[in-house]
């Protein structure tokens, strides 16, 4: 095996840790307004992934930082190419993070329904624009011979792009309501249980239609097995969570997500971004790659870190696993 | 300057825009970890309480600030990719290397200790919950020196090879790139700097506070720390300054020449103190010199030849070419300027501090202050002139503890305008990193909504800065004292006690 497929391999772990992990913490910023009926609720919503939602960021920067130095050409059409919906995503981000941080540290009510706003608008839109990113790359996009992409705005926005969004906004919608099962107790669990229900259903048929939409268009005999453990994990996920076991469907629909991001990566390989001009213009593992070296000193790093990454996140979640609720939130200004 | 409307005068403004922006925060949070885990050190060994409080109250702003340092951080990541997609190709093999490390070894370090460190209060034993804060801190140095060393990188590219194949710079030697003498200098100067930067901010805080004779126990202790730290930082930012300016010297000679105003090479430089310079004539209408400085600053020799603008200019038109080498020189010679002014005066704020608070051992024990006394200038009480200077110190800390934050901004904005017209120096230009295909309609939507957004964060945090930086150190209960001795700890036990700490 050639290091840049290993690369390509990590990067495609960095995304399905990204979107795992930082899926359900979107999710949960969705509900505040879906779930919670007063200002107590949204905030035990919050803490839920108070502790975490920052760690969980930064496997985005990882996955960023990592497709930079392992494929710098790669990097570079996706990012100069899809500006302004990235432009889009930072704005959230910034908002998301600051609106999580100032929350609680003022008392007034407008202050903090202000920024309750944020948190809904914030983690609602960055899952659908990544949903609608990654279906242009699994598509392709017009990419001309000196790997710039040459399309506008609107090229970004076609049927199965919106479908992407909206697939992968509603399966983070889903997670993060049964994370919230998993993590809260009293009534508020109780109705995240009844909205996961709820959306279940819908989550399972938009994500089907989409995953069977992309094996169709660019799948192949790889990519085949993920498009139906994808939808099997997500049904599973449902079913458990219509049978009151938590645990799995969390655990379920973590893996659904996997295997959707293992759809996107086994249907792009070798390719990396796709040009729908000509298909010699596309960008590959191989044409896209750092050189070996840097790929050495990179996996070195990437195996040393990783381990160890996974370990002390693993601990944060082991030290928070308590469930919360309302009467768990101290009466002081925070 | 030229302010046409291209996409790569806007992508060089926004580039400005957002850098300076996120480094107003970056020594800041990489300093005040750094001094809240030294006040939690202190209250985990002597279990007092002046110093739970204050690792509480510096704790806090410390959390106001890396909030935004954070979320303006990611920015930077990406812009490179947005508006620099040639320079993304041209040298991602060496830059994204440093970028990844930092991604995988240090921000997953700050910000999964930091969320931690926020909730754990009630859920981690005592020394566990104070590694937590010193591993946030260890990660934001880390951070600090893998984005240095690749900045370095383009300040002095080493460890690479052109690949004309490729038509890019490739990695032959990592180890050059993270160990080379400008990373090193670098490194060092940007972290002294931030040292100072927050000790200026804690003794700014402190002094407002002993002014108004308010929180004195944990102010005294607060501002002698950060006395301390802002001279001890200080003499460091200066040594370094002087170090990473004979680097400078011998590696980018325009940059140097430039800050100087010195426009015609020769023997005994002398060091300009004032200039006023006439970019088109070539030579400096008015300027008040001190003789032999600027040749002793360079290369340790008072007789040393230094090179001019122009004949600098000469040399590296015969190396690269015909064409324009000269930075922009006003913004170079102020720059330099106004970042040693706002740091020497930081510097001698805090020495000036530190000897009107010295412990005079001796004193008559019946005129030292007492434990819980405003310091009349801490215990130099006896003396009188403590008691008349006193006010004015407080009034003068107050007033500079932003001048070292302007000083790093016109640090960064003197290193990085004098590699112009180069983005790598000798290397790639400017004009020949912005991104192809991104038109001047995109890069300036983005810059206005970049600096729009910025600006409106801005005033909020300000406000939350001022208002707990007012309120002071919060009064301890009970629950704020005890810990829990389980990792965890026990979900039954206490099943529904409220949260020491949440959002």
């Amino acid at each position: 095996m050639h290091l840049h497929d290993a690369w390509f391999v990590i990067i495609a772990v960095l995304w399905t840790g990204y979107f795992f992990l930082e899926g359900f913490d979107f999710g949960v910023g969705v509900l505040t307004k879906l779930l919670a009926r007063d200002r107590a609720e949204r905030r035990v919503l919050i803490n839920t992934i108070g502790p975490v939602w920052d760690g969980n960021e930064v496997w985005l920067l990882s996955a960023g930082g990592a497709t930079f130095a392992a494929f710098p050409d790669w990097y570079a059409t996706l990012f100069s190419g899809f500006y302004l919906p990235l432009l889009l995503i930072l704005v959230c981000l910034i908002l998301r993070g600051v609106a999580f941080e100032y929350r609680a540290k003022r008392p007034e009510e407008r202050w903090q329904r202000n920024w309750e706003h944020t948190i809904f608008w914030t983690s609602l839109l960055p899952p659908l624009l990544w949903g609608v990113a990654f279906a242009n790359i699994v598509h392709g996009v017009k990419i001309d011979a000196n790997q710039e992409y040459v399309g506008g705005l609107w090229d970004l926005l076609g049927g199965y792009a919106l479908l992407g969004g909206l697939a992968t906004l509603a399966l983070f919608t889903f997670h993060g309501a049964v994370f919230v099962a998993l993590k809260t107790v009293g009534p508020i669990r109780d109705r995240a249980r009844t909205l996961a229900g709820r959306l279940g259903a819908g989550t399972v048929l938009i994500v089907a239609a989409y995953l069977v939409w992309t094996q169709v268009h660019s799948g192949n005999g790889r990519s085949l097995p993920a498009v139906a453990l994808a939808v099997v994990a997500l049904a599973a996920a449902w079913t458990a969570n219509r049978a009151g076991r938590e645990g799995w469907a969390f655990g379920f629909s973590g893996v659904a997500i996997a295997a959707m991001v293992a759809t996107f990566f086994l249907a792009l390989f070798p390719d990396v971004m796709p040009s729908t001009l000509n298909s010699s213009w596309s960008l590959t593992v191989g044409n896209a790659s750092a050189t070996p070296y840097t790929l050495k000193i990179m996996t070195w790093c990437a195996a040393v870190a990783t381990p160890l990454v996974l370990l002390y996140q693993g601990w944060t979640y082991w030290v928070f696993r308590k469930r919360i609720g309302t009467q768990h939130l101290a009466n002081a200004a925070h | 300057m030229q302010l046409a409307l291209e996409p790569l005068n806007v992508a060089r403004w926004q580039f400005g825009v957002t850098t300076v922006y996120h480094f107003l925060f970056v020594p800041l949070t990489i300093s005040l970890s750094a001094l809240t885990a030294g006040l939690q050190t202190a209250w985990v060994r002597t279990g007092k309480d002046t110093y739970l409080r204050a690792t509480k109250f510096w704790g806090k702003l410390f959390l106001i600030n890396i909030a935004m340092g954070v979320a303006t951080g990611i920015v930077q990541e990406f812009q490179f990719g947005m508006n620099w997609s040639d320079y993304s190709r041209f040298v991602g093999d060496i830059f994204g290397a440093p970028l990844a490390f930092e991604a995988l070894i240090a921000f997953f370090f700050e910000s999964t200790f930091v969320g931690l460190w926020i909730f754990g209060w009630d859920r981690l034993p005592k020394r566990i919950h104070l590694a937590c804060i010193w591993m946030v801190s260890i990660g934001t140095i880390l951070s600090a020196y893998f984005i240095l060393a690749a900045n370095s990188w383009m300040q002095h590219p080493v460890g690479y090879t052109y690949n004309p194949r490729t038509k890019r710079a490739e990695l032959t030697d990592f180890w050059a790139v993270l160990t080379q003498n400008t990373a090193l200098a670098q490194f060092f100067h940007t972290m002294s700097a931030s040292f100072l930067t927050g000790a200026a901010f804690v003794i700014g805080i402190a002094a407002y506070h002993l002014a108004r004779r308010r929180h004195i126990s944990v102010m005294r202790s607060s501002l002698r720390l950060a006395l301390v730290v802002a001279v001890v930082a200080g003499a460091l930012t200066a040594i370094s300054g002087d170090t990473l300016g004979k680097v400078m010297f011998k590696q980018q000679p325009m940059k140097m020449a430039a800050a100087e105003a010195l426009w015609d090479g020769q023997k005994g430089a002398p060091f300009s103190v004032f200039a006023v310079g006439n970019v088109n004539k070539g030579h400096n209408e008015v300027a008040i010199d001190i003789p032999n400085l600027l040749s002793f600053l360079a290369d340790d020799n008072f007789t040393s030849y230094v090179g001019g603008i122009k004949d600098v200019e000469k040399a590296e038109q015969q190396k690269y070419g015909p064409g324009d080498y000269r930075p922009d020189v006003p913004v170079e010679y102020w720059g330099f300027r106004w970042m040693i002014g706002f740091g020497v005066v930081s510097i001698g704020v805090g020495a000036a501090g530190l000897w009107l608070t010295r412990r005079r051992f001796w004193l008559a024990p019946e005129k030292r202050t007492g434990e819980d006394e405003v310091p009349h200038l801490m215990l130099t009480r006896g003396i009188g002139l403590g008691e008349r200077l006193s006010p004015w110190y407080w009034r003068a800390a107050l007033l500079t503890m932003v001048f070292p934050l302007l000083a790093n901004s016109w640090g960064w904005i003197f290193t990085e305008t004098g590699r112009q017209p180069w983005v790598v120096y000798g290397v790639l230009r400017t004009k020949d990193a912005v991104s192809p295909g991104v038109s001047t309609g995109e890069v300036v939507t983005s810059l206005i909504t970049f600096t729009a957004l910025y600006a409106l964060l801005a005033v909020v945090e300000i406000r939350l800065m001022v208002k707990y930086a007012k309120a002071g150190p919060p009064e301890l209960t009970d629950d704020d004292r005890r810990s829990p001795t389980r990792i965890g700890g026990d979900p039954d036990q206490d099943a529904d006690r409220p949260m020491a700490f949440s959002y």
